[in-house]
């Protein structure tokens, strides 16, 4: 039965999934998204219990499956943890390559915020210091790419 | 715990765009060839455990589509999705809770869909998928971070994808059969730094199958059993920036349960093989550290030592690895079974000699955010 595929092109169907989705940001994440649209700032949360400071904030601690309780407005600059230059284009990706994605621990956080660097990509190292820059507010809508990337300081 | 077994395996080839078969051809395959392995027939198979992913297969709830090539009609009959360890970690527990064997096959076509759109389909909504991280970009923030820490080169990475390529001239099952040295890995298009193509995992087409047994229906099977000495998975953070991405610390802890579980104090004596998930050259000595063979930041010397080479104290990947062949989910119950085939000293011309405990591993999620650790052994 092979034999003859061999010879042939095998018989294909193209997908056709495409599932509009809306994602509730919840009310932890709309307030982030809206500190970004309204105000160009980045907020966390403290976890009551750890200390942890998270961003993106979320509603619960995991490491002590608490509610996180205040809200913390960190700086929009901060350090590059790591950072990776891609090289290879997709539809996927929001920008024209190359481009970096690196993990930045903003001060007053705790944890890293994954996000773009399209600039000085030959200056990207570990411990690097870098800045938000918002787009312009007609723009911003309350989205991630509010903050159209990070720059080298 | 119980005594349970592993008395028949199957896998395919792996391959891309393996266009002379469907998804359920190849369930069926490996499903057939596994109970033959075995000398056991579809009335002896108690339940059965499918492994898929929507995503992969295109189409929902994708486990329902392949029960009937799975040999589960009228069975009892459930799935996992996730990586095969984690299906077969599921399978051997409805054997510990009280059916006497379980098959569980898993199957990929991961060449039908896009691969860049598929993982970076495992990225939250909100924050990560937008900014179209998917699983080569994000892996290239882990192994940066790596060589950060503990001042690794793209070089210690590249030996791994040598090493591990030549073992996979040794596997008939292998997609990928290379010749490659340092320098091809080195000047190999770059995709996201420091990852070059010979540093990633290719995207292989295959199914495979084990069938696990209590003690009690061992001897039904005509097989060398492969004995399950202990198993744990354990899992870290979801959101990248939450974890520390240089230490896989739930492979750690996971690793440690299911030595405990199998009384190893000292891995690195009492363990002869590993087959672990490499889907990058990096993963593999950063694993082997997680694992406690070394210390951290020590994995790519066990390499440079030669203990992880066929003729070293522990081979790692005689088949060539993740690297050599990475059908999803699928590749990490190739791991088990290739466990299994070394086990039973079937191994061909990959065999490593006199081998007696192994360890297969697998991996769920972003930069192996879960690992799943089985110690698998010729004797109880
Ligand atoms: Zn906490």
């Amino acid at each position: 039965m092979e034999k003859w595929l061999e010879q042939v092109e095998p018989l294909t169907f193209k997908g056709q999934i495409a599932v509009p989705y809306t994602w509730w940001a919840g009310e932890t994440g709309s307030l982030f998204l809206m500190g970004l649209r309204d105000k160009e700032t980045i907020m966390g949360c403290r976890c009551n219990s750890c200390g942890t400071v998270y961003v993106p904030p979320r509603r619960t601690c995991a490491q002590c499956f608490t509610d996180t309780g205040e809200w913390v407005q960190l700086s929009n600059e901060g350090t590059v943890q790591s950072y990776t230059v891609v090289r290879f284009s997709h539809p996927l990706q929001p920008v024209e390559v190359p481009f970096a994605y690196a993990m930045i621990q903003l001060d007053g956080a705790d944890v890293s915020l994954v996000h773009l660097i399209k600039k000085d990509l030959d200056k990207l190292e570990k411990g690097v210091r870098v800045r938000a820059c918002f787009k312009e507010k007609s723009e911003r809508k309350g989205h991630i790419l509010d903050i159209d990337g990070f720059e080298i300081i | 715990m119980d005594n349970i077994a592993i008395v028949g395996v199957a896998q395919t080839k792996y391959a891309k765009r393996k266009k002379d078969k469907t998804c359920a051809d190849l369930v069926f395959d490996v499903t057939r060839a596994a109970m033959e392995d075995a000398g056991l027939t579809l009335g002896d198979v108690d339940n059965v455990v499918t492994v898929s992913n929507d995503f992969i297969d295109g189409r929902t709830i994708s486990s329902m589509a392949v029960g009937d090539a799975a040999g589960a009609h009228d069975k009892n009959i459930s799935t996992v999705e996730g990586d095969g360890t984690f299906g077969a970690l599921y399978g051997a527990m409805r054997t510990l809770g009280g059916f006497g064997t379980t098959l569980v096959v898993t199957h990929a076509k991961g060449s039908e869909g896009d691969v860049r759109f598929i993982t970076n389909g495992m990225f939250d909504p909100i924050y990560q998928r937008l900014l179209g991280l998917e699983s080569i970009s994000s892996s290239a923030l882990q192994a940066r971070m790596y060589m950060d820490r503990y001042g690794l080169t793209e070089e210690d990475f590249a030996r791994v994808s040598v090493k591990n390529h030549a073992n996979g001239k040794n596997n008939p099952f292998a997609h990928l059969q290379l010749d490659v040295t340092v320098d091809d890995v080195m000047n190999s298009e770059k995709l996201a730094d420091p990852l070059k193509k010979l540093d990633c995992s290719p995207v292989s087409d295959g199914a495979a199958a084990i069938i696990i047994a209590n003690e009690s229906h061992v001897k039904k099977a005509k097989t060398k059993p492969v004995w399950v000495r202990g198993m744990a998975h354990c899992s870290d953070a979801y959101l990248l920036g939450d974890r520390d991405l240089a230490v896989p610390q739930s492979l750690a802890a996971a690793s440690k349960k299911a030595y405990t579980m199998a009384g190893i104090s000292d891995p690195l004596k009492s363990i002869d093989l590993v087959e672990l998930y490499d889907a990058f050259s990096y993963m593999e000595p950063m694993w082997l550290e997680g694992m406690g063979f070394c210390e951290a930041g020590k994995g790519a010397r066990l390499l440079d030592q030669g203990v992880t080479a066929m003729s070293g104290g522990l081979p790692v990947n005689p088949s060539g690895g993740v690297l050599s062949s990475h059908a999803m989910l699928v590749a990490g119950l190739a791991r088990i079974i290739e466990s299994v085939l070394q086990l039973r000293g079937e191994a061909g011309q990959r065999q490593v000699e006199n081998a007696k405990t192994a360890l297969a591993h697998g991996i769920n999620g972003a930069c192996g955010q879960a690992h799943c650790v089985w110690i698998l052994g010729n004797q109880k």
